[in-house]
């Protein structure tokens, strides 16, 4: 009897930044049907809004085209298929870019996918006016108090465009704003047909794209238990198996470091968790509490029994938007008296400002190596050195700006044994809001394309 | 009744959404799941974190996988891009939570694998 036909997707970039090369040993590592990539935080997409308001041609991971070039002729060799949120706000300029990438590799008859319509930046006073409010999903503020200094407004689109997008013989897909997790239900969209209300296999789809959504955190990495992963410096990424019927299987190549158990694999099923009875995305509503976990061997963990509920008739939307400017600044204070001695230092910082005339709408100050991470949960009782760390943010550039000089005089002028002043003054950068709104999906009509090399 | 840390019956992992983290504990074992049910509440863990968490800790409760999972709204400064914070995504927050004290019963052992060869636990704590 042939073994249970199962289709093989990788992901190998949780965020972009991820390590370059982990997609590539992916690519080399074993058998694998499709090799997926997220590039898209929120913050992610004011910048590159930012970046094509700069140069129409850009606004999309340039570091997903630099990939494809390293790895296309392998891709083509062992029909991998591909697919990316690489496009960030212009899915076009990116498609463009991987038909110069696959012409000078020669890859004739190649197709490349990419799926649009996710970008309402320019059609929100329209979108308003139709009747969405877009007012924010976390306190009911109405989209007007913002709306001038919104950067990008991005929907959550479903994965049904780019599975179709595959169909159409795509053999690398580029979405702007998809979900995480979606990168993994397209593809099994793609192999499998599920229907649009199948909610119990769109819920394991989904599932297992968020077990492998964020690259090794399953692996390995980001383990409690850390001294029991080896080979740090090869740490395998995640692949699920996934079956016709949506059970599946976590498991990495072998040969590589990290490991997969129930352990590794249940607390990425945690990770950034809200309710886990209402997993809410395009697709569906995914019961957490449902899920089965079983060890099936070496780095092989079982999932099973996945229940999904119909999903909402809204998509959500992310919006980012000018909040104003922040400056972030740090010193080293050696001991001994480290910590008072910082906290003096500190004490001097702030005062300094007031008497020169200037507050701010929020300050920060910490102690990196004794409270910025944990705060008032004991700390060790002695330490050789701190970092203090102060910060500031307000809406007034200039003020931010003139925190920043307040910084190194504290060298000469503040207590014995503080240095680490080298990076020079800090500036004031934009600080980005987050928006998060919800739209109803007849308001949004994703298009799909393909062009052929 | 004596006291462990959390650590020693429990791993976990946090993440952010926008100003709020998520810190999921995962009990090692029935009995330790059955005492962190118990223990382990919206409060204890609100008292817990202190000054970290300006708003108040939400809690839900995943038998499946023997797990409690926390969200503790107001504690990343803002979040994400518009935080000063150095944990500006609560990706620490997951460890600050294993500190936590549990009282166990004295006959209480931690499981085999949270041992170290000299009977202590692996970490200082």
């Amino acid at each position: 009897m042939p073994a249970p036909r199962v289709v093989r997707i990788a992901n190998g970039q949780g965020f972009w930044g991820d390590s370059v090369d982990a997609p590539v040993r992916l690519v080399e590592g074993g058998p694998l049907d499709f090799l997926t990539l997220d590039y898209l935080a929120e913050v992610t997409m004011s910048i590159l809004q930012k970046l094509r308001r700069r140069d129409p041609s850009q606004g999309y991971a340039t570091d997903f085209v630099d990939l494809i070039r390293r790895i296309l002729p392998q891709l083509r060799a062992k029909n991998i298929r591909v697919l990316a949120n690489a496009g960030g706000v212009n899915p076009a300029g990116c498609r463009q870019a991987l038909l110069q990438v696959a012409r000078e590799a020669g890859a004739k008859g190649l197709k490349i996918g990419t799926v649009t319509g996710d970008d309402i930046f320019d059609r929100l006073d329209a979108l308003i006016e139709a009747g969405a409010p877009l007012k924010n999903m976390d306190d009911g503020r109405p989209l007007s108090e913002i709306r001038d200094r919104v950067l990008s407004a991005n929907v959550y689109i479903s994965s049904f465009p780019a599975a179709e997008a595959f169909r159409q013989g795509a053999q690398i897909v580029v979405t702007g704003r998809s979900t995480d997790p979606g990168l993994v239900v397209s593809p099994l969209l793609a192999t499998y047909g599920w229907g649009q209300d199948a909610w119990d296999l769109l819920a394991a789809g989904t599932v297992a794209g968020h077990i492998i959504e964020c690259g090794a955190q399953c692996t390995g990495g980001n383990f409690s238990r850390w001294w029991e992963v080896d080979g740090w410096d090869h740490l395998g990424y995640p692949i699920v198996e996934v079956a016709a019927d949506g059970t599946f299987v976590v498991t990495k190549h072998e040969g590589t470091g990290g490991l997969v158990t129930v352990d590794t694999v249940a607390e990425q099923l945690l990770y950034e968790m809200g309710d886990p009875k209402r997993y809410v995305t395009p697709d569906c509503v995914a019961d957490f509490t449902s899920i089965r976990l079983r060890q099936d061997g070496k780095d092989r963990v079982a999932v099973h029994g996945i229940q999904g509920s119909p999903a909402t008739d809204s998509y959500k939307v992310s919006i980012s938007y000018l909040e104003g400017y922040k400056a972030v600044g740090e010193l080293t204070v050696s001991g001994p008296d480290a910590v008072a001695k910082a906290g003096v230092s500190a004490q001097a910082l702030w005062g300094r400002l007031k008497r020169a005339g200037f507050d701010f709408r929020e300050t920060l100050t910490e102690l990196v190596g004794l409270d910025a991470t944990h705060g008032s949960i004991p700390p060790p009782t002695h330490v050789n050195e701190v970092v203090l760390r102060v910060g500031v943010k307000d809406p007034d550039r200039a003020k931010v700006d003139r925190f920043g000089k307040e910084l190194a005089p504290l060298v000469t002028s503040g207590p014995p044994g503080v240095t680490g002043f080298a990076g020079g003054r800090p500036k004031a950068t934009e600080m980005l809001g987050y928006w998060p709104a919800l739209i109803p999906k007849h308001l949004v009509n994703p298009v799909v394309e393909v062009e052929e090399v | 009744m004596k006291k462990v840390p959390l650590y020693a019956m429990a791993h976990a992992r946090s993440g952010d959404k926008g100003d709020a983290s998520n810190v999921g504990v995962i009990a090692y074992d029935d009995r330790a799941f059955a005492i962190l049910q118990m223990q382990l509440t919206a409060e204890s863990v609100k008292d817990h974190f202190g000054d970290l968490v300006a708003g108040e800790v939400e809690r839900y409760e995943m038998p499946n996988l023997k797990a409690l999972n926390f969200i503790l709204h107001d504690s990343l400064g803002g979040g994400g891009s518009a935080s000063l914070k150095t944990d500006a995504q609560g990706k620490t927050h997951g460890m600050a939570m294993l500190r936590l004290l549990i009282e166990v019963p004295d006959d209480y052992a931690p499981p085999e694998k949270m041992v170290a060869p000299d009977g202590e636990l692996p970490c200082a704590w």
